[in-house]
């Protein structure tokens, strides 16, 4: 049969999910494979260095740099105090003294003679890594963190916002078409993972954050209304670190976009359970998508899931349109042309058939489709 | 690797991020041609972990069109048996797969040495992740915070003349020793570190950076303030990258035995064909290379050589970025048709969320359009800022100085001296209509006097740029011949338009003979576009006369042009719109100039919007 490779989001009411685990620097894993593990335990833990804090010692005293270690009081290595006194010259009869101290409690790393500078290193900074999803220790990176894997339920978003967190899946739409406005966001979805439908305003949104709302899932979303909620533009799509107070997850794009069915489908069924959402996003090398995951109440398998190859699209797979004039219809592939065919902007492509639920068919570059992985 | 005397055939890859391309150039008669070519997508990334099976795949291509055997089990045949069906006299590739070449740069003053090491940097064919100087607006732990999160692949560092400033160049590595930075893909080595400045503050250095670094020492930067020496770093940054960058990346140590010169980055080999061309031809020449994420320039003016990275200026990945920096009205002065502005910011998005899409109605192709030609001009402002006489070098002015806007900062790229602008990436040499891709440039460069416009027709020049450091003349004859398609002549008075009536006023008296002996006369009013079509053949003798006194077209106000102009795919088109382009703001006044200017182009199915 034939077949291309258009890269798709998932959404799998029963999957293997894997997630890599891992220190930003190398530190200590406090599991071992097979541990079952919970979402909030910690599974590796480190140090991150403290800050740097470069201080010229020597123009604050008034010395040499070439003398500068005559007046310190602290040698390289030495722990101080923040405010203590590092550095002192006798003055002359005991007046005109000076003195310079720690600007952060810290150690001292190095004295330069050369520029007088002294450079203090503030104490680490403790970091620990939790599981993210309950799930099964299947692999440990020594030094770096480890593999969870479990059996769950998948929704793969297109673009989010902010990063991990937990909690209960809160139906709020009404069905995939609904439109959240503000009105709908009520204090007892505090704590939620709440769910709409094709839309949620800016109002809605900032609503949603002052009631407490932990993450919101969303068909579409103004790309405008980025820049009036984190105050700058997402030029590139890189996020996950934002800190707007909840996590965003857009399953379709920027605008009005009808919520697909199996996803709103997927997300009512599981109301109530809790999931793991993330709305990191990288869309470049080493893609990253947001996600929706709820874990099943049971021991996954013990060992590594090796994901199959992706198959590509074939004849009668469903597929999102993602451009113009087509973008957010779904639809099943009913023909794949092996020909190029010239469009209306008279660019030559390879084009697919796609057949929508009103019985139209109509022709799209293949570049111009996403497939719906089940 | 050993180059043989006479080159008859060459295999040249470029192992880009998605895509490996391959072509063949043989002799065919007395002149070198690109025959065949290939392409298969780049095997760096897991599960291949291999770049070598992507080059092999692209190769393959290569020989099954070609019919000459190229790949034996163990790589790329070499040489070339006698009657040249079996294996290529050379073998050479360049390489920006992996993210290209990333580095750190730093100087004692940002304007001075800190910008020479970065003139460095991009001439290397790096991308400069961030610049650091003792006189930065950022405090030293920030900077050195900084240091700490980005992940370069080598540092230099610059700062000081020669027997000038100890203090600061130390200061400078003090910080980066204090930040302790890692290399970008692991592994035990040390980060290699490359200095570049005062040569008598290397013991200092070598005390700070020499453990914690793999230290290199080089010729200084900036040797005194009047010059740049850069030849030195760069070509230290080019052995670098061979040893540790590409020596740590998958399957390139089985890559650089097989080629027969050393593996050049992109970037790199593009500007070292734009400088044989600019050098061979004796013109001065900018290149623009408009991809998704990113967007480079390239200029040789005089000879002098520059390269810019607009890191965030592209097609998908970062379109996004270019309506944050150039404004959603600057995109809509160039959309012939009036739009919803929220829903063009949401199609923005969607472009960038979803990049690998492509423009299947003419609407979505004019918005995409207008996009790249606000892109193309936002890194051709940058690379004007960047590329500019050394600054801090003290000179003689004169009372005639004072009034003149010149000298120490000011830009080498001077529009009315620029012979040749060659656009390439997607947007440009997949343009449906060749008559698009050349107004784009049109209206991103803003071409001054007379100046030929190009594309390269399927990003060869990566390629070409590896072969003309082996041989010059091959390189040469497949850029003009097989690699660039001229598109045509612009002819674009500078001067005061003043304010004039929506019909203009006459503005250009538009004599023109072709070779035939049919001629074109036209008087062409303010604020329009003419397209004459000539061929690239045809030399067509011009006389443009200013009917406006303050018009120039390079050769004084008001003073007629009298010379030859050559044509191309598309022709010679006259640009009265002014420099730089008056656009009216109003949707109602906007429409229908934009309209007009597509129309008289001929740039869409419809002739007009």
């Amino acid at each position: 049969m034939a077949a291309i490779f258009t890269p798709g989001l998932r959404v799998s009411p029963r999957d293997i999910v894997l997630k890599d685990r891992r220190l930003p620097l190398e530190g200590e894993v406090l599991v071992e494979v097979g541990a079952r593990v919970g979402a909030t335990d910690v599974v590796a833990r480190t140090d991150l260095p403290g800050k740097i804090f470069p201080v010229n010692v020597a123009n604050q005293l008034g010395v040499d740099p070439g003398r500068l270690k005559e007046f310190m009081l602290k040698g390289v290595g030495d722990s101080v105090e923040r405010d203590e006194l590092i550095a002192k010259t006798p003055g002359i009869f005991g007046l005109f003294v000076s003195e310079a101290n720690a600007v952060t409690a810290g150690t001292i790393e190095s004295i330069s003679t050369v520029t007088g500078q002294v450079i203090l290193q503030a104490h680490p900074i403790p970091v620990e890594v939790d599981a993210y999803i309950d799930g099964t220790v299947v692999e440990v990176i020594p030094g770096e963190g480890c593999l969870v894997q479990a059996a769950a339920s998948l929704v793969q978003g297109i673009f989010g916002l902010g990063g991990e967190v937990r909690g209960d899946l809160k139906m709020v739409a009404m069905d995939r078409t609904s439109v959240l406005i503000e009105s709908d966001i009520t204090p007892d979805l505090q704590d939620l993972i709440i769910v709409g439908g094709a839309h949620i305003g800016l109002g809605a949104l900032k609503r949603a954050v002052e009631v407490g709302v932990a993450g919101i899932v969303t068909g579409g979303f103004d790309y405008d209304d980025i820049k009036e909620l984190l105050g700058y533009e997402v030029g590139v799509a890189i996020t996950g670190g934002e800190e707007l107070g909840l996590t965003l997850v857009v399953t379709e794009g920027f605008g009005n976009i009808d919520m697909a069915p199996a996803t709103f489908e997927l997300l009512r069924s599981k109301e109530g359970a809790r999931a793991s959402i993330n709305g990191a996003t990288q869309i470049r090398a080493g893609v990253i998508r947001p996600e929706v995951i709820v874990t099943f109440d049971e021991d996954g398998p013990s060992e590594r899931h090796v994901p199959p190859e992706p198959e590509g699209i074939a004849l009668g797979d469903t597929v999102r349109g993602i451009r113009a004039p087509y973008f957010g219809r779904i639809g099943k592939v009913s023909g794949l042309p092996v020909d190029l065919t010239t469009m209306e902007s008279e660019t030559r492509v390879r084009i697919l058939e796609v057949e929508f639920d009103d019985g139209s068919v109509v022709s799209m570059p293949r570049a111009n489709v996403e497939s719906i992985e089940e | 690797m050993t180059i043989p005397p006479e080159i008859r055939s060459v295999l040249a890859t470029d192992c880009g991020s998605t895509t490996t391309k391959a072509i063949l150039i043989e002799k065919v008669g007395d002149t070198y041609r690109q025959t065949f070519r290939g392409e298969a997508p780049t095997t760096v990334e897991a599960p291949f972990e291999d770049v070598t099976r992507g080059v092999l795949n692209a190769a393959m291509e290569v020989q099954e069109l070609s019919g000459r055997t190229l790949v034996n089990g163990e790589g790329i045949v070499t040489p070339a048996n006698e009657d040249g069906t079996e294996g290529v006299d050379i073998y050479i590739s360049t390489s920006s797969a992996g993210g290209g070449l990333q580095l750190v740069v730093g100087g004692v003053v940002r304007s001075m040495t800190a910008e020479s090491a970065m003139r460095a940097a991009l001439g290397a064919g790096a991308i400069v992740m961030d610049a650091f100087a003792t006189n930065d607006s950022r405090k030293p732990h920030e900077q050195i915070e900084r240091i700490r999160q980005l992940r370069p692949d080598m540092i230099l560092l610059a700062g000081g003349i020669d027997g000038g400033t100890v203090k600061h160049v130390v200061a400078l590595a003090e910080m980066v020793a204090a930040a302790r930075p890692r290399t970008r893909l692991g592994g035990s080595f040390n980060l290699p570190v490359i200095f570049a400045g005062n040569k008598e503050v290397r013991p200092q250095i070598q005390e700070l950076l020499g453990d914690i670094s793999d230290l290199e020492a080089v010729d200084n930067v900036r040797p005194v303030m009047e010059q740049e020496d850069l030849g030195p770093a760069r070509d230290k940054i080019h052995d670098l990258f061979m040893d540790h960058v590409m020596a740590q990346a998958p399957g390139y140590n089985k890559l650089m035995e097989w080629t027969d010169t050393p593996i050049m980055p992109t970037p790199a080999a593009v500007g070292l064909i734009m400088q044989t061309i600019a050098r061979r031809r004796g013109i001065n020449v900018a290149g623009v290379d408009i991809g998704g994420a990113t967007t480079d320039v390239f200029s040789v003016f005089d000879g002098r050589f520059n390269r810019t990275v607009s890191a965030n200026l592209g097609m998908s990945y970062s379109v996004s970025n270019v309506l944050a920096e150039a404004g959603l009205g600057a995109i809509l002065r160039w959309v012939p048709f009036d739009i919803d502005e929220k829903l063009l910011r949401n199609r923005i998005g969607n472009k960038m969320i979803r990049p690998t899409t492509i423009p299947q109605t003419l609407e979505e192709l004019k918005i995409e359009q207008a996009i790249a030609r606000e892109a193309l001009r936002l890194a051709f402002v940058q690379h004007k800022e960047f590329a500019v006489e050394l600054r801090g070098v003290q000179q003689e002015r004169t009372i005639a100085d004072a009034f003149r806007q010149t000298g120490a900062g000011a830009t080498l790229v001077k529009m009315m001296k620029l012979d040749l602008i060659v656009g390439s990436g997607g947007v440009l040499s997949h343009a449906p209509r060749r008559v698009q891709s050349m107004r784009m440039m049109i209206d991103a460069f803003e071409p001054e006097g007379v100046t030929e416009l190009a594309v390269d027709s399927i990003f060869m020049m990566p390629h070409l740029g590896v072969l003309s450091s082996v041989n010059e003349e091959a390189a040469t004859q497949v850029f003009e011949r097989d690699c660039i398609i001229y598109l045509g002549t612009c002819v674009a008075p500078v001067g005061d338009l003043g304010k004039l009536p929506p019909e203009g006023k006459p503005a250009l008296d538009v004599k023109l003979r072709k070779p035939d002996g049919t001629s074109v006369e036209r008087i062409l009013n303010t604020d329009r576009l003419f397209l004459v079509e000539a061929t690239r053949d045809e030399e067509v003798e011009a006389v443009v006369t200013p009917l406006i006194r303050s018009l120039d077209l390079g050769e004084g106000p008001g003073k007629p042009l009298r010379r030859k102009l050559r044509g191309g795919v598309v022709g010679i088109t006259f640009d009265t719109r002014g420099r730089t382009i008056r656009v009216p703001t109003e949707p109602a006044d906007r429409v229908p100039r934009v309209q007009d200017w597509v129309a008289a182009m001929g740039e869409y199915p419809e002739g007009g919007a």
